[in-house]
C-alpha cells in the first residue's frame, strides 16, 4: 500500500502541491487526474523517491521512501515499474536490448531465460516482431507499448503510468487502456495512472483522486465520480467529454 | 523585490556545489564496479581509441609546424641546431602533448558526453534507471570519468610521441634540422621529470573535462534547446579549465 500523507511541494515561490494526502491500497487501479500543470506529475515523481516532499511524507509498504538512505530507496524502487509518457526508452538499444535491461541488471538469469522472459513480455503489449528495432524505428505508441512491457518485465507490485495515452491516436489509445486493464487484471499489480484523458479513466480506473491547484480536491470511485455534484470536478470532467465528442 | 546578492554571484556557487555534490555521489559509486563494469570498456573505446587518429594526426602537426617556425626564428650561427630538437621535445612532453589532447577532447568527448547526458535527461531515460532502482550516477558518470582519467595519458603518451615524431620527419625532409642533431638536442637537454608532470597534467585534465561534462549533460533543462546549451556549456567550460588547471600544475609542479 502507498499512503501520501499531507504532502507539501514548492518550487522557489510556486506552491505545486499543497497537504496532498492519498491511500492507494494493494490491488487498485487509481486515476490520479486534473488539469496540465495542476501537480499530477510532481505527486507521480514523489510516489517513487524522485523529488523529496518539502513536508509530510510517502510510505510504501510502510516504509517512509523519505527517511531512507539512497541504497533503500533503490530496493524499495525494485518494486515499481514506471512508464513514462515519453516512452524513456534507451535509445542506444533496440526494443529486445530495452525490455532484457532491468533483467540482465538486477537478476541472476540466464540469457536463455532472458530471451524467453523478454519475448513473453514483447508478446504481452502484442509487439512480438519488434524486438531488433531501435526506438528511433517505432511509432509512438510502439513506444509505449515496448516501455509497458519494460516495466513489467521483473513483474513489479506497482506500476506507475505518466500520461500513458497522451500524444496518441484515440484508437492507439484504446489499445493502451486495455493493456493496462488486462496487465492490471493478470497481473494483480497495483496500477497508478496519471492522466487528464477521462476516457481512459474511465476505461481502466477503479477510483480517481483529482488534484485542483496543488489541491487533493476529491477522491471517490468511479461510480461516484459520474454522480458527484462537486462542480470543480464537474467541469473538468465535462471538458474532457466534450474533447472526446458529444454523444 | 530586487535580490540581496546578484545572480553572478549566486550562479558559479550554486553550480560548483551541485558538481561537488555530483562528484561526492560518483565517488561513492565507484565502488558499485557491478553497475558500470560492462559500460566501463564502451566508455573506454569511445574516450581514448576513437579518439587516437585525430589526437595523432593533430600531434603530428603541431609538432611539425613547430620545428619549422622554432628552425625559422632561430637563425644565429651561434646556436647549435640540436636546440631545435630540445625545444620541440620539451614543448611536446610539458605543454603541447597534453593540451593539444585536452583541447580535442574537450571538444569532441565532452561534448558527445553532454550531448548524450542531456539527452537521456530531458527524454526522461535517467528518470528511468533511477526509477528502475538502478544508481545513475553510478552507471553512468563513473565509467565516462574513469574512461577519461585512465585514458587520457594513454592519449597524452600518443601525440608526444607523433609530435616529436612529426617535428624530426619536417626536420629531416625539409632540411631544417637533421635527424642526427634533432635527436641528440632532444636527449641532451631532456628532463626525466618532464613525462612525470606530463602524465599528471594529463590525469587532472582528463577528470576535469568528463566530469565536466557530465555535470553539465546529466544536469540539463528543457528540451533540444537545453541539450544544445549544455553541449556548448560542457566544451567551453572544459577547455577554461583547462587552461586555468594547467598553469595551477605549471605554478605547482615546475
Amino acid at each position: 500500500m502507498i499512503r501520501v500523507s499531507h504532502v507539501n511541494k514548492s518550487f522557489g515561490d510556486k506552491h505545486v502541491l499543497k497537504d496532498v494526502s492519498v491511500d492507494i491500497p494493494e490491488g487498485e487501479t487509481i486515476a490520479i487526474i486534473g488539469r496540465s500543470g495542476s501537480g499530477k506529475s510532481v505527486l507521480m515523481k514523489h510516489l517513487i523517491g524522485l523529488m523529496q516532499p518539502d513536508s509530510g511524507s510517502v510510505t510504501v509498504d510502510g516504509i517512509d521512501i523519505n527517511a531512507i538512505t539512497y541504497a533503500e530507496l533503490r530496493r524499495v524502487r525494485r518494486h515499481f515499474g514506471v512508464l513514462f509518457q515519453g516512452g524513456a526508452l534507451f535509445d542506444s538499444m533496440n526494443a529486445f536490448e530495452n525490455v532484457a535491461f532491468p533483467l540482465r541488471t538486477f537478476t541472476e538469469m540466464t540469457e536463455a531465460d532472458i530471451s524467453r522472459v523478454v519475448k513473453e513480455c514483447l508478446a504481452m503489449v502484442e509487439l512480438e516482431d519488434v524486438g531488433a528495432k531501435l526506438p528511433s524505428e517505432l511509432s509512438g505508441g510502439m513506444q509505449k507499448r515496448v516501455a509497458l512491457a519494460r516495466a513489467v518485465a521483473l513483474q513489479p507490485r506497482y506500476i506507475i503510468y505518466d500520461e500513458p495515452t497522451s500524444g496518441l491516436d484515440p484508437e492507439t489509445s484504446n489499445t493502451i487502456d486495455e493493456l493496462i486493464r488486462n496487465l492490471a487484471d493478470r497481473l494483480n499489480v497495483t496500477s497508478i495512472v496519471v492522466t487528464h484523458d477521462m476516457h481512459s479513466v474511465l476505461n481502466i480506473a477503479d477510483r480517481a483522486a483529482f488534484i485542483y491547484e496543488g489541491r487533493m480536491h476529491w477522491t471517490g470511485t468511479i461510480e461516484a465520480l459520474h454522480h458527484s455534484d462537486d462542480q470543480i470536478l464537474k467541469a473538468f470532467v465535462t471538458a474532457n467529454e466534450y474533447k472526446i465528442g458529444p454523444s | 523585490m530586487v535580490p540581496l546578492t546578484p545572480d553572478i554571484i549566486i550562479n558559479p556557487i550554486s553550480a560548483l556545489g551541485r558538481y561537488s555534490q555530483l562528484l561526492f555521489h560518483a565517488f561513492g559509486a565507484v565502488t558499485e564496479v557491478a553497475s558500470y563494469r560492462k559500460n566501463l570498456w564502451r566508455q573506454m573505446v569511445k574516450v581514448g581509441l576513437d579518439s587516437l587518429p585525430i589526437v595523432m594526426l593533430a600531434a603530428t602537426f603541431s609538432g611539425a609546424v613547430s620545428t619549422v617556425q622554432t628552425s625559422y626564428q632561430l637563425v644565429s650561427p651561434l646556436i647549435p641546431r640540436s636546440i631545435v630538437g630540445a625545444i620541440i621535445t620539451s614543448s611536446m612532453i610539458l605543454e603541447l602533448g597534453a593540451v593539444v589532447t585536452g583541447f580535442i577532447l574537450a571538444g569532441r568527448v565532452g561534448a558527445r558526453i553532454a550531448a548524450e547526458l542531456g539527452t537521456m535527461r530531458v527524454t526522461e531515460q535517467i528518470d528511468a534507471l533511477e526509477t528502475m532502482g538502478l544508481n545513475s550516477v553510478g552507471y553512468l558518470i563513473v565509467p565516462r570519468v574513469v574512461a577519461g582519467v585512465v585514458m587520457f595519458p594513454v592519449l597524452y603518451i600518443a601525440a608526444c610521441f607523433c609530435g616529436i615524431g612529426g617535428g624530426m620527419l619536417i626536420g629531416e625532409l625539409g632540411g631544417f634540422v637533421p635527424l642526427e642533431e634533432f635527436i641528440y638536442g632532444a636527449r641532451e637537454y631532456f628532463q626525466p621529470f618532464d613525462p612525470i608532470f606530463g602524465i599528471i597534467k594529463s590525469l587532472v585534465f582528463g577528470f576535469l573535462i568528463t566530469s565536466i561534462s557530465c555535470f553539465k549533460g546529466y544536469y540539463t533543462q528543457g528540451g533540444a534547446e537545453g541539450v544544445g546549451r549544455a553541449t556548448t556549456q560542457a566544451a567551453v567550460a572544459s577547455c577554461v579549465f583547462l587552461l586555468l588547471a594547467d598553469l595551477i600544475l605549471a605554478v605547482l609542479l615546475l
